[in-house]
């Protein structure tokens, strides 16, 4: 009823082919556009935008990232954090180098540093295929965290190994570095993955995107039907990059405030990708949710205890933490292999017919 | 889209939930101390005696002298796993309860909320960890060390290893290797091993082990090739545990093994069992529950079944490090409250303490500590204080101490360190103040 699509009629191609072809999806965007710039930033507190949702927006665009290369091309990848790394570290070099250079600039600049990274090992993807590649990947991931770890030059000689974002500017506005608002760096945060994710999504739906999804589904019928694996392989693989590296440098910059290696191990890939597995493959909203899921329901499962007044042992609560989050990601792989995106495309068909369900 | 209009939905609601119990606390005067522990993980073994021996010093506070002087505290522990976004996403959460002093328990984690602390006037006290350069408080107003340094640290220990091999001049030629957490907690100490390396012309071999430290084979086997006379171990976690085995397993002779006083607990040597016989490590307090305070804290707080751990383990290492932390705090507290009256305290008013904190002789045998750590006296311009360390020594069934109280080279560690206390301070923009005796 409230979601009716009846009498939206598409009298042109370009609403036809619209992200959002129906009203009431529009409004939603809309309203959740609106919602995310103006209200967050006013009724949310510092601990909700530093610690919940900064880390959520940085994340989806790391799961983005990871989606264009492992859902849309087919490339499994267990590198996202190595390639996060490149970005943060390239990011930092870059800004202490030039520290006029605007903060946003740096970003992009580290993402392309990251991209070519990408590329080179992205490589080994012609030859080989699924687990191999992952392996591969894998290589890039222990390869890049060692070097960061071992050439001083990359931490400007600091003996700790630690980088630390500076205090930078954008507009007048302090972004970056412990001065910064915390609602300054949610809304460049926000501003970039908003901006990131529509690119994304229009990338996907045209002619770059079709035959990244030509060559997952099956890549010698791609090649003959003219697709050259090399340039959409290598394409994927530097667009993926681009992203991670945007969002690695993110990480250090807007939500961590300094880093090590450690920061961008193994298990931030296998974070990222379980972003993309829980969220849906193939799916950017995917890419939001998964990393929703992953970044929120942690936390709300720490905070629950505290909520409702039971007063648990840490340790005790931690272990429920883990306990019941892993039994939620079960579950929501039994009820929906595909992630939380097909379900909501499930609710939003129910909805249509809601209330006389046939 | 829609998720984002939920979410601020939903940080609405838990804001609503979560409000009534920050003001649950009442009318009370209450000061507020975070604690941020790691009770799971693979550094549960090392964090659950530090988290216990802080909380059974507060409660023992709490209990015995109804808080200090008269303003009860109240702690709240949080889960950081040791993992540097845990611990900021605790520090936020935290932050929100009472700004007064962070105990962070890690260096890494130290080093993000560095930044963050000054801005947000919370005290950073990271008792023998964390950065080192912070300890000159002209530049790092906010952050304490003391009783000292990583770098202080490791001069004393090569002063030791000087004693131990008749003079510091017969160190020439002779092999030090330093293995370390790949982390920057354990590449803190290597920048002091390096210039007193120099000045006494060892050789040293700096081999780091990667994060958790379970596998360690690579490491010992370059040592039983490179033969070090001495190897310092600045060790975390499971690795300490296993870095002793390893030594033990490439027939290392223990009695030249030395940890830091982070790689020196009762967890670490056991699994050993009877190889880590002679094994020594550094220390800022006694080993053992004999003190009257501990006395105290069975009394007040385990009897009345408040404890925070099992009775059995009073005493450990690292719960007694727990324990003289809890105890710095409280004395840094009190030092302030004596300007300020007895009373909750900001963060600006609690630094003060800090900045001031004068722990005598007599104080000590006042809290039931004496002999059990030094006296120690902080100034505005060196946040590491006096400190001095112990050696100590596992028999085979606890530790005792093997020992006297060990100057480190200051003259050596603190140019050095004042040098990169610029560095690091230009790195975060701060500028460096005068620290004024009137003030």
């Amino acid at each position: 009823m409230l979601y009716r699509v009846a009498g939206q009629f598409k009298t042109t191609y370009a609403s036809d082919q619209a992200i959002f072809p129906i009203a009431q999806d529009r409004w939603f965007a809309l309203l959740g556009l609106v919602a995310a710039f103006v209200g967050v930033p006013l009724v949310a507190n510092e601990y909700w935008l530093q610690a919940i949702l900064i880390p959520f927006l940085i994340y989806s665009l790391a799961a983005i990232g990871l989606n264009i290369l492992t859902g849309y091309a087919g490339q499994l990848s267990l590198g996202t954090g190595a390639f996060m790394a490149v970005g943060a570290y390239s990011a930092f070099k870059m800004t202490t180098a030039a520290p006029q250079l605007n903060i946003i600039i740096v970003f992009m600049l580290s993402g392309l540093v990251a991209a070519g990274v990408g590329l080179l090992f992205g490589l080994p993807s012609l030859r080989i295929k699924g687990f191999y590649l992952a392996v591969a990947t894998l290589a890039a991931q222990f390869f890049l965290t060692w070097l960061f770890n071992k050439v001083p030059w990359f931490v400007n000689y600091a003996s700790s190994g630690t980088i630390t974002a500076p205090p930078r500017t954008f507009f007048g506005a302090m972004v970056t570095g412990p001065g910064a608002t915390a609602q300054a760096r949610y809304l460049v945060a926000l501003a970039l993955v908003v901006a990131f994710a529509l690119a994304a999504k229009n990338l996907v739906r045209g002619h770059v995107g079709r035959s990244w999804m030509a060559i997952r589904d099956r890549d010698i019928a791609a090649e003959i039907i003219g697709i050259r694996p090399l340039k959409t392989k290598l394409l994927a693989f530097g667009i993926s990059s681009f992203y991670c590296g945007v969002a690695g440098a993110e990480l250090v910059f807007l939500y961590l405030g300094s880093a090590e290696t450690l920061a961008f191990d193994i298990s931030l890939s296998f974070l990222v990708l379980f972003m993309v597995i829980i969220g849906g493959l193939g799916s950017i909203l995917g890419s939001f949710l998964g990393a929703a899921f992953i970044v929120i329901t942690p936390i709300l499962l720490t905070n629950v205890p505290q909520f409702i007044g039971l007063q648990l042992r840490v340790d005790l609560q931690k272990h429920i933490e883990l306990m019941v989050f892993g039994g939620l990601i079960i579950l929501f792989l039994i009820v929906e292999p595909h992630g939380l995106a097909r379900l909501w495309q499930i609710t939003k068909q129910k909805l249509r017919l809601w209330p006389f369900p046939y | 889209m829609k998720l984002k209009s939920s979410l601020t939905i939903l940080a609405g609601v838990a804001m609503l939930v979560a409000s009534p119990s920050v003001f649950a606390a009442g009318n009370e005067k209450t000061i507020f101390i975070p604690s941020f522990a790691y009770r799971t993980g693979p550094y549960a073994p090392s964090g659950i005696p530090i988290a216990n021996g802080l909380v059974d010093y507060f409660n023992l506070v709490n209990e015995r002298d109804g808080g200090i002087n008269g303003v009860k505290i109240v702690y709240e522990e949080c889960e950081t796993q040791y993992k540097t976004d845990l611990g900021v996403e605790c520090y936020e959460k935290l932050k929100m309860k009472g700004r007064t002093i962070v105990n962070p328990y890690s260096t890494g984690i130290t080093y993000q909320l560095i930044p963050k602390a000054s801005v947000d006037k919370v005290v950073i006290h990271s008792m023998g960890y964390g950065m080192t350069a912070a300890a000159d408080g002209r530049w790092f107003p906010w952050v304490f060390n003391f009783p000292m340094t990583y770098w202080s640290q490791a001069s004393g220990v090569v002063k030791f290893i000087g004693q131990q091999e008749g003079g510091l001049d017969k160190l020439k030629g002779k092999k030090i290797a330093h293995v370390f957490h790949n982390s920057p907690y354990g590449k803190e100490a290597n920048p002091t091993l390096e210039t007193l390396a120099k000045q006494y012309g060892f050789e040293l071999i700096l081999l780091a082990v990667d994060n958790p430290g379970q596998e360690q084979k690579a490491t010992w086997l370059q040592i039983r090739r490179a033969n070090p006379a001495w190897v310092y171990v600045s060790g975390w976690g499971v690795m300490n545990q296993v870095a002793i085995k390893e030594a033990a397993a490439v027939g290392y002779p223990m009695n030249h093994l030395i940890g830091n006083w982070w790689t020196g607990s009762e967890a670490d040597v056991l699994p050993a069992g009877e190889a880590a016989k002679g094994y020594r490590s550094t220390t800022f307090t006694m080993p053992g529950a004999d003190f009257p305070v501990h006395k105290d804290i069975i009394k007040y707080v385990y009897a009345k079944g408040k404890g925070a751990g099992e009775r059995e383990r009073i005493g450990e290492v690292l719960y007694n490090r727990g324990m003289v932390n809890a105890m710095f705090n409280v004395e840094a507290i009190r030092t302030a409250m004596a300007k300020f009256g007895n009373r909750p305290l900001t963060g600006d008013e609690i630094r003060w303490g800090f900045e001031h904190f004068n722990l005598t002789e007599k104080r000590l045998e006042e809290l039931g500590m004496k002999k059990f750590t030094r006296p120690i006296a902080v100034s505005c311009e060196n946040h590491e204080g006096n400190g001095q360390l112990l050696i100590q020594e596992w028999d085979g069934k606890r530790w005792k101490v093997a020992s006297d109280w060990i100057e480190p080279m200051r003259e050596v560690v603190r140019p050095n360190l004042e040098k990169a206390a610029e560095e690091e301070g230009k790195k975060l923009g701060y500028t460096r103040s005068a620290c004024d005796k009137s003030a």
